[in-house]
C-alpha cells in the first residue's frame, strides 16, 4: 500500500500558534484510578439525542450493562460503569455547566462485570456492517473531546465515498497526555483499533499522525503496525489535531466552509477512539472508561488515569493527592479548547480527556483593551478568518454583519485569543455570535 | 469668445434637457402622507410594530396594510394626527411597561463563579447560564438598558434593570433580547407584580435568594378577587381579574411581590359623595376597615387605610362611591415621553 516505510510527505496548514508544551505527565504510566462509591451517568455524553434511561430506581446493574439506549440515530447507549445498585435518575451537575438528567449508582465493591460481554466468535470474518453495529452499541463516541457518535462517522453517505481514514494521535493540546500514554502503552490497540474502523469504512489508506514531540509514540506505534498503517509524525504546531487542519497537514485536501471531512473523502478518529473500538470489537467491552489527564500547577500529584465514566471530578482530584493551596481554576479539558468548571461534583463523561488545575498566577485573566488592528488574530487563525472583525461586530451586537465574516467556520481553537495583545475574549465573541445566529434563526423560523 | 458662450449654452441646454426627461421618465410617485406619517412618528425604529423601522411602518399605515395601534411608542396626541390624516379611527389600546420579575440584590442571590469575559447577559448565559446561583435570576449584566431604544433601562448599583416608566413603550426588545425570560410587558393599570421567575420549591428559593417567590400561597388566599395564581411553585397574577388592592403585597412574606402603584401613578382610593344613605353596606364589605360612618349617616373612607380595590363601589346600590386616582408621589410630574438613542440594535 504505503510502499515499504517510504516517509509520508507532510503539509503545512494556514495560521497556528505553539504555546508552551506543559507535558508535566508525558512521562507517567497510566494507573487505574480505584473506584469510587457512586457514579453519575449522564444521558447526555455526547453530540445528538440524549439517551433514554432504561433502568429504574432499585434497579441492580453489572458493570458495561447498558442503563440507557440511544435516543435516535445520532446518539448512543450508555452504560454502567461499575456494578451495583441505581438510586434514581436525578438532576445532576454536567460539564456544560447546566443540571442534566443522570443515572446515579451506587457500587457494590465488586465491579462484577456483565457475562453478556463476549467476544465474537471469529473477529476476523466480520463485515464492515457488524463492526459498525458494535461500535453502536458499545457507545463509542469521539474520545478526543467532541464527543461525536463514531458509528454516524462511519455511515457517510453513498455519495460522499471515502478514501481515507486519518488516526489522530496528535494531541496538540497543552498539558494533555491521555493520548501520549495510550499509544505508548498500548499500541497494538491503536493500530487494531484502526484495521477495525478501515474495515467498517471500506478504505485502505490509513494515517495514524503524531506530533513530533511524541517519537517515543511514533516509535511504538511503528513497531506494532505492518504496511497497512502508516504512522506520520507531524510538526509540533497547535492546533495540529483539529479535524481540518490534520486533514489539510497530511493529504493536502481543504475541508469547504460549513462542511465536513466526508466532503474531501476523509474519515478522522482518535487514537482513543480507535483503542475503544478495538475493545468493543475483540472483547465485547463497552465504553466505561477513559484515560483522563489530571494536570496543572493546581494538583499535588499530576497523574494518568483511567477513570470509570461518571465519577465526580472532586474523587478524581482526591485520588491524585488533592488540590494545591492556591488553585483557582478547574479546567475540563486543554487550556486552550476546554471549558472551565465551577463545580467539582460534575462527573467525567466519555468527551473528558483531562482535568486542568490552574492556579491564581497561571489563571490570571487579563483586562481586555482596545483592540489595536495589529492583525496578530488574522495571522494565526488557522481558518482564515478575521476574528477582530467578527468580534467587534458581535460586540456591537450586528450580529448578521458577524455571520459574514464567516463566524461559523471557526473551530474555537483558542489561537486569536492567544496571540491577542489586547486581550480581547475572541474566543468567546465567536462562540457568543454563533449561539446569537442560531437564535435569530429560530426565532425567524418560528 | 462667442463660440465659447455657445458651446456652454448648448451643453447646458443638453443637460438640462437630460435632466428634464430623466426627471419625468425616473419619476417616482410618493404619497405624500407617509413623509408626513413618518414625520410622527416616534423615529425610534424599535421594531415593535413589526415593520423594519418607523419609515417601513409610515408606508403599511398609508397603503392600509399597518394599523396605527401597532406603534405602542407614538403618544395619544401623535396616535390622533396620524388617525386623523388617514382618516380612519384611532383605539387606544391598554398601556404597557416592561416588568423585570427577578429583584435579587447581590447579597440577595449569590454568583456560583467569577465571571469573566463578555459583558453582556446573552454571551454569559452561554457560560453555565451565567453566574447567579439561582438558574432564573436576572444576570445583570445590562443587555436589556443597551438594547433599550428608547433610554428607558437603566441599571441599579447591585445589578438590576431599573426601568423608567415614563420613558418605557413597551416596544418589547428587552423582552426579547433578555437570555433569562425575566423582562415581561403588564398592563400600567395593574400595577402590581410578582418579581420572582423561579420554579423552583420553596427550600431551593429560600437557599439562593432572600427575596424569591416560595410558592407559600398567601397571596392566592388573601386575594378578594382570585387574581393570583400559584403554578409550579411560583405566583402569578391574572391582570383581567387584578383589581390592584395590594393585599397580595402585603402579606408576601419574601417581598417577592411589588406594589408599582405610586411609580405609575395608578393608585386609586375610594371617595364617599352625598348621595350615600348610610345603608353600610360598603363598611361591611371593606377588607380593611377604612369606612366608617353611624347607620343612615354618610359614611366617610379613611385615605390612609383604603387599598383602592373598589369592593366598596362595587356594593353601593346607590353609586355613591367612586373610585378616584390619587398622586402620591412628591415629585413634580415629568413631562412626556421623550425619545432619546435609536437604531443601532
Amino acid at each position: 500500500m504505503m510502499g515499504a516505510r517510504k516517509k509520508q510527505k507532510t503539509y503545512r496548514f494556514q495560521g497556528g500558534v505553539h504555546p508552551p508544551e506543559e507535558k508535566l505527565t508525558a512521562a507517567l504510566p497510566t494507573e487505574a484510578m480505584p473506584l469510587p462509591e457512586k457514579i453519575y451517568i449522564p444521558l447526555s455524553q455526547h453530540i445528538g439525542a440524549p439517551a433514554v434511561p432504561v433502568v429504574k430506581e432499585g434497579d441492580r446493574v453489572l458493570t458495561g450493562m447498558v442503563v440507557a439506549e440511544a435516543g435516535g440515530f445520532v446518539s448512543t447507549p450508555v452504560h454502567a460503569s461499575i456494578s451495583g445498585t441505581v438510586t434514581g435518575i436525578v438532576d445532576y451537575p454536567h460539564p456544560v455547566g447546566r443540571n442534566m438528567p443522570a443515572v446515579v449508582v451506587e457500587s457494590d465493591g465488586a465491579d462484577k462485570l456483565d457475562e453478556k460481554i463476549t467476544p465474537p466468535p471469529d473477529i476476523n470474518s466480520l463485515t464492515g456492517e457488524e463492526i459498525r453495529e458494535i461500535i453502536k452499541n458499545a457507545g463509542i463516541v469521539g474520545l478526543g473531546g467532541a464527543a461525536f457518535p463514531t458509528h454516524v462517522k462511519l455511515s457517510p453517505p453513498k455519495d460522499k465515498p471515502i478514501d481515507t481514514l486519518i488516526i489522530n494521535g496528535a494531541e496538540c493540546e497543552p498539558y494533555l497526555t491521555a493520548d501520549h500514554r495510550l499509544m505508548l502503552e498500548h499500541p497494538e490497540k491503536v493500530i487494531g483499533g484502526a484495521r477495525l474502523l478501515a474495515k467498517a469504512l471500506g478504505v485502505t489508506r490509513v494515517l495514524t499522525g503524531v506530533e513530533k514531540n511524541k517519537m517515543d509514540a511514533v516509535q511504538a506505534l511503528t513497531g506494532a503496525t505492518g504496511s497497512d498503517v502508516a504512522v506520520v509524525p507531524f510538526a509540533v504546531h497547535y492546533p495540529q489535531g483539529a479535524e481540518k487542519q490534520l486533514i489539510k497537514a497530511s493529504v493536502d485536501r481543504v475541508v469547504p466552509a460549513g462542511g465536513l471531512p466526508m466532503d474531501v473523502g476523509v474519515v478522522v478518529q482518535n487514537v482513543g477512539t480507535a483503542a475503544a473500538v478495538y475493545d468493543a470489537v475483540t472483547d465485547g467491552m463497552p465504553l466505561i472508561s477513559r484515560i483522563v489527564t489530571v494536570t496543572g500547577p493546581g494538583i499535588r500529584t499530576p497523574k494518568n488515569l483511567r477513570v470509570r465514566i461518571g465519577t465526580p471530578l472532586s474523587e478524581v482530584i482526591a485520588s491524585c493527592g488533592g488540590l494545591a493551596p492556591d488553585v483557582r481554576k478547574v479546567i475540563l479539558g486543554g487550556p486552550m479548547m476546554g471549558n472551565a468548571q465551577f463545580n467539582l461534583q460534575v462527573p467525567v463523561i466519555k468527551g473528558t480527556s483531562g482535568v486542568l488545575l490552574l492556579t491564581e498566577s497561571a489563571a490570571e485573566v487579563l483586562q481586555p483593551g482596545p483592540c489595536l488592528r495589529c492583525g496578530n488574530c488574522v495571522r494565526v487563525c488557522p481558518m482564515g478568518l478575521t476574528p477582530l472583525m467578527f468580534a467587534r461586530y458581535t460586540e456591537l451586537g450586528m450580529f448578521d454583519e458577524a455571520a459574514e465574516f464567516n463566524v461559523a467556520d471557526c473551530i474555537e481553537c483558542g489561537c486569536c485569543a492567544y496571540e491577542c495583545p489586547a486581550h480581547i475574549p475572541l474566543v468567546q465573541y465567536a462562540k457568543y455570535a454563533k449561539a446569537e445566529i442560531q437564535n435569530r434563526k429560530r426565532k425567524a423560523a418560528g | 469668445m462667442l463660440s465659447a458662450i455657445l458651446t456652454l449654452a448648448g451643453l447646458g441646454f443638453l443637460a438640462a434637457l437630460g435632466l428634464a426627461v430623466a426627471s419625468r421618465v425616473f419619476y417616482v410617485k410618493m404619497d405624500p402622507r407617509v413623509a408626513t406619517i413618518a414625520d410622527i412618528l416616534p423615529g425610534a425604529n424599535c421594531g415593535a410594530c413589526g415593520y423594519g423601522g418607523c419609515g417601513a411602518f409610515a408606508q403599511a399605515i398609508v397603503s392600509g396594510e399597518g394599523k396605527i395601534e401597532a406603534c405602542s411608542a407614538i403618544d395619544e396626541e401623535g396616535a390622533h394626527a396620524i388617525a386623523d390624516i388617514m382618516g380612519i379611527m384611532y383605539t387606544e389600546s391598554e398601556k404597557e411597561w416592561a416588568v423585570v420579575l427577578c429583584r435579587h440584590t447581590d447579597g440577595g442571590v449569590a454568583n456560583t463563579f467569577d465571571y469573566v469575559g463578555i459583558s453582556d447577559c446573552r454571551a454569559a448565559n452561554l457560560v453555565g447560564g451565567g453566574p447567579k446561583a439561582c438558574p432564573s435570576a436576572c444576570i445583570g449584566l445590562g443587555t436589556c438598558a443597551a438594547v433599550c431604544p428608547f433610554g428607558a433601562i437603566t441599571m441599579s448599583a447591585d445589578g438590576l434593570p431599573i426601568i423608567d416608566p415614563n420613558r418605557c413603550t413597551a416596544c418589547g426588545v428587552c423582552v426579547a433580547e433578555c437570555p433569562k425570560n425575566v423582562i415581561v410587558l403588564a398592563p400600567v393599570s395593574s400595577a402590581v407584580s410578582v418579581h420572582c421567575s423561579s420554579e423552583d420549591k420553596g427550600a431551593a428559593v429560600k437557599k439562593v435568594c432572600s427575596t424569591g417567590c416560595i410558592g407559600c400561597g398567601a397571596c392566592v388566599r388573601v386575594c378578594p378577587f382570585e387574581a393570583m395564581t400559584m403554578e409550579n411553585n411560583l405566583a402569578a397574577v391574572n391582570y383581567s381579574k387584578c383589581r390592584v388592592c395590594g393585599l397580595c403585597v402585603s402579606v408576601c412574606p419574601t417581598n417577592a411581590i411589588r406594589d408599582h402603584r405610586d411609580e405609575l401613578k395608578v393608585r386609586k382610593i375610594a371617595v364617599i359623595g352625598d348621595d350615600c344613605n348610610g345603608c353600610t353596606l360598603c363598611a361591611r364589605a371593606c377588607p380593611v376597615d377604612a369606612i366608617a360612618g353611624n347607620p343612615k349617616e354618610q359614611h366617610t373612607v379613611d385615605p390612609a387605610r383604603c387599598i383602592g380595590c373598589g369592593i366598596c363601589a362595587d356594593q353601593c346600590k346607590r353609586g355613591a362611591v367612586s373610585m378616584i386616582t390619587v398622586d402620591n408621589t412628591e415629585d413634580e410630574a415629568s413631562g412626556p415621553a421623550t425619545v432619546v438613542g435609536g437604531g443601532g440594535r
